[in-house]
């Protein structure tokens, strides 16, 4: 598999979030502004990645039968190495992403790519799968975050953008918002997929039917 | 604060699924009918409350004598997986009946973020034994509360006329922040 098609197959076609909708807990409790779903972005890319490079570097190490309990300790390790630097160094962000933080354990994506692609495939394409994964997480952390701060608090990455006459709807940085713009977003996403993939087949009829002229 | 309040807080105010966002990965999946929604239900309630006593105790009396703090998301996680696999093996043994009814839900508890988090929570908020178990209580059947009303409305689904991009896991967040600001009705109750 080329490692191109690896990527865009974990940021776009595979996309946890709007395609396959797993770890939402985490990505609906942080996103009230965008800086907040850029952090959790980067720390869930962070804690992937590493967690990819280690299966992938043991895969051969770790009997079968306990594989599970083995990943989820080398997850558990790259939590803790993130949040122990998130407290030191950014313990504002900490503090506002809080029991999320560990809670990336549990996010099932991670877990996910562990088993289904690290423990099967060399370093190189384990880190790529974790990186394109990582960042289509982010991806939807971001537009979630920069559109329920735009519509919820009437700023972006803490900037106003509409002057002092603003009211802001407050319910979408309050949690109602964060389900309902995620089924929006779910559901655009999906829209555009389907209108993608018809044309798709058009075009195939379409060539098919020169072919049968020809 | 007292326990009354902590049992309504948790099952109500701040519940967990609506306001605290744990455990929306079953809230979504395992929601589609009611009677799969009330065996997930009563397999969390157990094994959360078990769950939350045991890793109070490895966090007051190991971790925090050895000052290892700092592990506590490692060995929690472990804790949580290796009872899930005890209560599994324990109900296959001793109640064969109950093991048939929760026994599909209960390795999707593992992952489960409500565990884990209630774990947290209870030592983050200081929690003495007694409001840990009243705290796992409330969030458990907050957590069942949830399901259940999302997997009443999720049965109707079928015989609704729902535009196609629509369907599935989309409409399913719509419907679950429409409830969610129902339940912020019950904010200022206590």
């Amino acid at each position: 598999m080329k490692l191109s098609k690896v990527f865009y197959n974990g940021l776009i076609k595979e996309n946890t979030i709007f395609v396959q909708a797993i770890g939402l807990c985490g990505l609906l409790a942080v996103t009230t502004s965008a800086i907040n779903g850029l952090a959790m972005g980067i720390a869930v890319i962070a804690v992937t990645v590493g967690s990819n490079l280690v299966v992938s570097l043991l895969r051969k190490i770790i009997p079968n039968k306990i594989r599970i309990p083995a990943f989820i300790v080398v997850i558990a390790t790259f939590v803790t190495v993130v949040q122990m630097f998130m407290k030191a160094y950014t313990p504002d962000l900490d503090r506002a992403l809080g029991i999320f933080i560990p809670l990336i354990v549990v996010n099932c994506m991670i877990l996910g790519r562990a088993e289904a692609f690290a423990s099967k495939n060399g370093i190189i394409p384990s880190i790529v799968d974790g990186l394109g994964m990582g960042l289509g997480y982010t991806l939807a952390a971001v537009m979630l975050g920069a559109i329920r701060e735009i519509i919820g608090a009437g700023s972006i990455f803490g900037i106003q953008l509409f002057g002092i006459n603003f009211e802001p709807a407050l319910i979408f940085i309050m949690p109602p918002g964060a389900f309902i713009i995620l089924g929006i977003l779910m559901g655009l996403f999906n829209y555009f997929r389907r209108k993608k993939e018809s044309e798709g087949i058009k075009e195939e009829t379409l060539d098919e039917f020169i072919y049968n002229i020809d | 604060m007292n326990l009354f309040t902590i049992l309504i807080s948790t099952i109500f105010i701040n519940n967990y699924v609506f306001a605290q966002f744990l455990g929306i990965c079953p809230f979504l999946g395992v929601s589609n009918k009611t009677e799969t929604a009330a065996g997930m239900g009563v397999a969390v309630t157990f094994v959360v409350t078990l769950s939350s006593v045991i890793t109070y105790v490895v966090h007051h009396y190991i971790l925090a004598n050895l000052g290892l703090e700092y592990l506590q998301t490692i060995v929690f996680i472990l804790v949580i997986a290796a009872l899930v696999q005890l209560v599994e093996m324990f109900l296959k043994k001793s109640s064969p009946g109950l093991y048939r009814a929760l026994g599909v839900y209960l390795p999707l508890i593992t992952t489960n973020c409500i565990v884990l988090g209630v774990a947290i929570l209870n030592i983050d908020n200081n929690y003495n034994i007694i409001e840990t178990i009243v705290n796992a209580l409330g969030a458990s059947i907050g957590f069942a509360i949830a399901l259940l009303l999302m997997a009443g409305v999720r049965e109707n689904f079928e015989l609704a006329d729902i535009p196609k991009p629509l369907q599935g896991f989309p409409i399913s967040l719509i419907t679950a922040g429409l409830m969610s600001i129902a339940f912020l009705g019950f904010s200022g109750l206590v």
